[in-house]
């Protein structure tokens, strides 16, 4: 453990503060620090994501936990001052969020929309990522330490199905259920793959994860491989994601240098390796099995299902894939036990979700709530409300997922409740758009990023695509032929039925809610004169018949 | 390194395939992947070169022709539309005088869209080459290329 000093400063280094300067602050803060001669009493702390994102380089001060955001050089010597010598707050930057406690159950209520603590992103913002030393000061290693030593691997899996822990990917299937497939196969060896392929647009809680946190990922990997039977875990990451990417490798470094990867870990005779793989750019790869045909070299479109990865995955051996997030609970479920976890979120999806929230709200950022509390609490508790204009509709889970409209703001977030009203949760991105952005404006450019990424390997799915986008296309000439909305409707329901993989079936999510809930103001695009003409006979050669 | 350096750094399995076109591409000064380089791998990898072209076309990151030293990825996705993502392509295009897609005929610049870049904290955002920009508008843009273009003018 790192030496601790009276009070520290954390600088949230990641993807979003680096870009505003935050790595000279940071040098700056010590060098005014050394100069005010307080360096025995305040250390400068690099850390991961603290929570605010458009608040340019945010600091924040542990203990008390106060943050301070658009920080600039010019402003440190004085905020040193003021801070540290006068011991009181500096008013000019300091933001109304403060850092998350940590839990405290005596007071927790599952339902309670206050900062109440987190359990994924407990140590982002808190710990240095890039020192193994800190993750093992708050608690790190010792759930893998405990299992190897007291606990079989089929008891590890009981404990991942008791807590109800389900996949935090996008499709919500129960990660102890999916453990147990992998292990129950006999032929070996057997991998595990973290899914960091982290591509729906508006979606970035993994990056900050693995910013954050990156031993806590590792240290679910490890977990998994020793309750499946494997003995290499494999990251399949973003090539865009390079801090990640340089932090993971890192960690990984650092855990075999102690033999917390590697042979022969806590000294038990189970062996567990942990290797990167970095991807080329492609949406559909973050499907498990457009994954798996990508990480063994090939075109990234998906495998017929079955047989799963369970049985035949990566390089044909049985192999468990787990999302970014998923892996990140393990860790604390298996530590505190899987009664501990249930206490939050909802019966049905226990825990904490993880949101990035974008758009028009005044506080655009990152949070992590339980299961089950309502879009307008998201809005008006956490993200600070409207920022301009009203709200006119959210869309949950990135691109792929659905629209909602203001009746749907007292909905439950959660996988059975928005089954109930005819949605699913997604991926964690929330996107707010107030009453300036025009429905069909948005679903164009949705379908535009569905006509590039769809991957070509069904015709449903390359032709579909493209013909939604032109009808909105038409939409937005107010050129639509007189049953647009109907042929839309039709086209979308049969990519749901028939596409061959998730990419085409979730592009009827958007599409399907957004003429359920706003058909008046896309049927403003109609023509109601507009028909379809007959094909001429020479036409028909070269082009199909309805466009 | 040349090619085979590349593959025996990493070894010639298949799985090894999209590493290696990685790091080809990046030692291209062009920021491409050419026909030469492709039938060696071929050889060396024993994998058909219309394969390895066919599977290396599937994903964005790969090219076959030739771009500009500074990559330009502007993104496209509906958090970065929503707050403005248009008009820091035509900000663009304006100043480099190039579309979607080409090159600035001194080579230095090619601009494309990309799909989300995963940092919407700070939409509309760009990337030129491993470097990411947020919060954008014209006037930023603008000095962003001017400095790139004034480091390369001496």
């Amino acid at each position: 453990m790192s030496k601790r000093s009276i009070a520290q400063i954390l600088v949230g280094i990641d993807g979003n503060t680096v870009l505003s300067g935050a790595r000279n602050i940071k040098t700056k803060l010590i060098t005014e620090i050394n100069k005010q001669g307080l360096s025995d009493q305040v250390s400068v702390i690099e850390t991961g994501s603290i929570g605010p994102i458009n608040k340019g380089v945010v600091i924040g001060i542990y203990p008390t936990g106060e943050m301070y955001g658009n920080v600039t050089e010019k402003d440190i010597a004085e905020f040193i001052q003021e801070r540290f010598i006068k011991g009181r707050p500096y008013k000019k930057l300091l933001l109304e969020e403060k850092i998350q406690p940590e839990i405290d159950l005596e007071v927790y209520d599952s339902r309670k929309t206050q900062y109440f603590g987190r359990i994924v992103l407990d140590n982002c913002g808190k710990i240095n990522p890039e020192d193994i030393e800190e993750y093992i000061g708050t608690g790190g290693y010792q759930a893998l330490g405990t299992i190897l030593k007291e606990k079989t691997p089929e008891e590890v899996i009981q404990i991942m199905k008791n807590s109800g822990l389900r996949g935090r990917g996008g499709a919500g299937f129960p990660t102890g259920l999916k453990w147990s497939f992998a292990a129950q196969e006999k032929e070996s060896p057997k991998y595990v793959i973290c899914n960091a392929d982290e591509g729906e647009p508006g979606t970035f809680k993994d990056r900050l994860i693995m910013e954050g946190d990156p031993h806590r990922v590792l240290e679910g990997m490890t977990i998994c491989g020793y309750a499946i039977g494997a003995n290499t875990g494999y990251i399949y990451i973003r090539g865009e994601y390079q801090l990640s990417i340089q932090r993971l490798k890192k960690a990984i470094k650092d855990a075999e240098k102690i033999g917390l990867l590697g042979k022969n870990i806590f000294g038990t005779n189970f062996d567990f390796e942990v290797k990167i793989k970095i991807g080329a750019g492609s949406y559909v790869c973050g499907e498990e099995t457009s994954l798996l045909n990508s990480m063994e070299g090939f075109r990234g479109e998906p495998r017929l299902k079955p047989p799963f990865p369970a049985k035949s995955g990566f390089l044909s051996k049985p192999t468990n894939v787990n999302n970014v997030e998923t892996l990140a609970n393990i860790a604390p479920i298996v530590l505190n036990g899987a009664e501990w976890f249930k206490r939050f979120g909802t019966v049905d999806s226990p825990g904490t979700k993880v949101y990035t929230i974008l758009g028009h709200v005044s506080r655009p950022g990152l949070i992590e709530v339980p299961m089950g509390i309502t879009l307008r609490e998201i809005i008006y508790d956490y993200a600070g409300g409207i920022s301009s204009g009203e709200f006119k509709m959210a869309q949950i889970g990135g691109t792929a997922g659905d629209i909602l409209s203001a009746e749907l703001l007292d909905v439950p977030l959660d996988y059975k409740s928005l089954q109930e009203v005819g949605h699913n949760l997604g991926s964690g991105a929330i996107l707010i758009m107030n009453n300036s952005v025009s429905v069909v404006d948005f679903l164009k450019c949705c379908m535009k990023f569905f006509v590039h990424e769809s991957c070509g390997r069904c015709s449903v799915c390359r032709i579909g695509t493209k013909q939604i986008y032109e009808s909105f296309n038409r939409l937005e000439k107010k050129e639509a032929y007189f049953d647009e909305l109907k042929n839309i409707k039709e086209l979308a329901e049969n990519l749901n039925l028939v596409s061959f993989c998730p990419l085409g079936q979730s592009i009827a999510s958007p599409v399907l809610s957004a003429i359920k809930y706003f058909k008046a103001e896309l049927s403003e695009g109609i023509n109601p004169n507009k028909i379809h003409e007959p094909v001429t006979r020479e036409e028909s050669g070269t082009v199909s018949s309805y466009s | 390194m040349t090619v085979k350096e590349i593959i025996n750094k990493y070894g010639n399995k298949r799985e090894n395939l999209l590493q290696i076109l990685h790091d080809i591409q990046n030692q291209s000064p062009q920021n491409y992947i050419n026909q030469e380089d492709i039938n060696l791998l071929s050889k060396e990898m024993k994998i058909p070169a219309s394969d390895i072209k066919g599977t290396a076309s599937f994903y964005t990151m790969y090219s076959f022709v030739p771009r500009g030293k500074y990559i330009i990825r502007v993104c496209e996705s509906p958090p970065c539309h929503l707050l403005g993502a248009q008009t820091i392509f035509k900000a663009i295009e304006t100043k480099l005088d190039i579309k979607e897609g080409e090159t600035t005929k001194d080579g230095l610049f090619t601009l494309e869209g990309t799909s989300c870049l995963g940092i919407c904290g700070v939409a509309p955002a760009m990337m030129i080459n491993e470097e990411a920009y947020g919060n954008l508008n014209e006037e930023k843009i603008g000095k962003i290329l001017d400095q790139i273009q004034e480091k390369e003018s001496k």
